[in-house]
């Protein structure tokens, strides 16, 4: 399956290599870095009896970039923080959070002014499913926004009708509310949405599950031809496959922390060359490649006390893993682990 | 050998015309574990739904064994995709379960569910903590067949091996036939005995 979805991206990739100009001015490019996160921290602050505050990490010491052009694929499990790391780069956190650490968006610092100013149009967010539309208002009035100037909001409406088209999606789409939707059309729909503004980042959270493979590959191919205009995405996931399948370079998260960033290629055949135990057993456990059991559940961020988060699991700990928490490390090519062993899982499989 | 037996069932909503399923036949074995596959939209879930009499104004006949399956108790249970819209948010992991049977603590133990997630409200457990005791839910000693609905379509690849493994040993140890129904190929491949594709409206 993986092969053709390959060929099938190969061809995308042609069409845009039959335009030279376009090629030559893209391959001389230096990507350009779009967004760059340093030492993020996510907190959250909760009353737990009477007055008692108590404050939970949920995301730890997190360091990621997005270039131009650039899939970054952010995968793990439900809780280990990936969803949330979204929210924090468009902005949009609860208020009895904290973040801490730097975020940069095209050489600027991205404050919280800036991400109100840049989200839904700069930065753009697709959405897990149709639910996160107001259902009783009509596509075309939630693509276009509020708009007062009746001029401008005629332009929108134009650009909307051009998205719609590149989607094969009906000119009268906007005069439908949500509920009316296919599954289908609603993707494309949700895709339309965050086009419409033309942003250069786009966070896709959740944009795979529950899909048939037609439709997987469909949206995944819809994510390929974004980059290959040259948007930055961030694709948050826990579908190893469709990460694998589009993703420049994959992010691994587990209980808040970034345990690896490893180049897509290495997840393939036995898996030797991925980097965390962690890693190497998600990709060891799918049906493909094995469906190996391995025990144990992700600890919450505040269960783990000084030790390495995935001590309990780990099934090639030393004594060091006990009693700390292992450093995000370089390892060259841009590719990092959060492991103890590093020598053992890395230099081992070089 | 028990086998549950669906007899060209045919199904519209209603309201809508369009017909669902037509003339749809489907059996499952004790012991067998069979796929179902198909497009969205090509009435997987409905089938499943119907099998498990979530839905009753169908034509065509279910039966279990020669036998229709209007006990109070039905044999055929369903989990579903998502745990955390099937248990009540008002009661307590123990209540929830309770309401089907009293497990006791080797299959609790089994799917490594600690004594203290009892006493917890669905939403402090996560995703794949919910679905197993959805699981342990269906698995009252009178289920003989159950019908897995993309129950690990949400969680990660570690959890989903964990979820299966026990799922089939448990089957296999009660001699129960599974339906699973799932988008993810090397999945079904690696589970199923048997596969069934369903189309669109002219199945399988």
């Amino acid at each position: 399956m993986l092969k053709d979805e390959n060929n099938e991206w190969i061809n995308v990739n042609n069409e845009v290599n039959d335009n030279k100009e376009i090629y030559n001015k893209a391959k001389n490019r230096v990507p350009k870095v779009l967004l760059s996160a340093s030492n993020i921290s996510i907190s959250f602050s909760q009353y737990s009896k009477g007055l008692k505050k108590i404050v939970l990490n949920v995301v730890e010491n997190l360091d990621l970039s997005v270039h131009e052009g650039e899939i970054v694929a952010i995968l793990g499990s439900s809780g280990s923080g990936k969803s949330l790391l979204a929210h924090a780069i468009l902005g949009i956190l609860p208020g009895n959070s904290v973040l801490k650490g730097e975020m940069e968006y095209n050489g600027q610092i991205l404050d919280q002014k800036l991400k109100e100013e840049l989200r839904g149009n700069e930065i753009a967010l697709i959405p897990q499913s149709v639910d996160f539309l107001d259902p009783l208002m009509k596509i075309g009035d939630q693509i276009i926004g509020d708009i007062e100037d009746e001029k401008e909001k005629e332009e929108k409406r134009k650009e909307m009708i051009k998205v719609f088209k590149n989607y094969d999606l009906r000119e009268d789409t906007a005069y439908l509310y949500p509920f009316q939707l296919s599954g289908g059309m609603a993707r494309k729909v949700l895709f339309s949405i965050a086009l419409i503004n033309n942003p250069s980042l786009i966070i896709a959270d959740e944009p795979t599950p529950g899909l048939d493979e037609k439709s997987l590959n469909e949206t995944l191919n819809y994510l390929k031809i974004m980059a290959n205009e040259g948007k930055g995405i961030v694709l948050i996931t826990h579908d190893i496959h469709a990460a694998v399948s589009v993703a420049n370079k994959i992010a691994i998260f587990y209980s808040g922390y970034l345990i690896e960033l490893n180049e897509t290629k290495n997840f393939n055949k036995n898996g030797d060359k991925l980097l965390h135990p962690y890693t190497k057993a998600l990709y060891k456990s799918l049906p493909q490649n094995g469906f190996q059991l391995f025990e144990g559940s992700q600890p919450m961020n505040i269960e783990i006390e000084n030790q390495c988060v995935y001590y309990d699991r780990c099934n090639q700990s030393i004594k060091e893993c006990k009693y700390s928490n292992p450093e995000l490390t370089e390892i060259g090519n841009g590719m990092k682990v959060r492991c103890h062993r590093l020598d053992n899982t890395y230099l081992n499989n070089k | 050998m028990a086998k549950l037996k669906a007899d060209k069932i045919s199904f519209k909503y209603s309201g809508n015309n369009k017909l669902i399923l037509k003339d749809l036949s489907i059996s499952l074995k004790d012991n067998q574990v069979k796929g179902l596959v198909g497009e969205s939209g090509s009435g997987k879930s409905t089938i499943c739904k119907i099998l498990a009499a979530y839905e009753d104004n169908f034509q065509g006949k279910i039966q279990v064994d020669g036998l229709s399956t209007n006990s109070k108790f039905n044999p055929i249970q369903l989990i579903f995709q998502h745990p955390e819209k099937t248990m009540n948010p008002k009661w307590k992991m123990k209540q929830s379960l309770e309401e089907s049977w009293s497990a006791d603590n080797d299959i609790l133990e089994k799917f490594g569910i600690k004594e203290s997630w009892l006493n917890r409200w669905p939403n402090e457990l996560s995703g794949g903590e919910l679905q197993r005791f959805s699981i342990i839910r269906a698995l009252n000693p009178k289920t003989r067949f159950i019908i897995a609905d993309e129950i690990t379509t949400g969680l990660d690849a570690v959890t989903q091996v964990q979820i299966w493994q026990l799922l089939l040993s448990i089957a296999k140890e009660r001699k129960m036939g599974i339906l699973v129904v799932s988008h993810d190929k090397p999945l079904i491949n690696e589970i199923c005995d048997e596969v069934v594709y369903l189309n669109d409206i002219n199945n399988v």
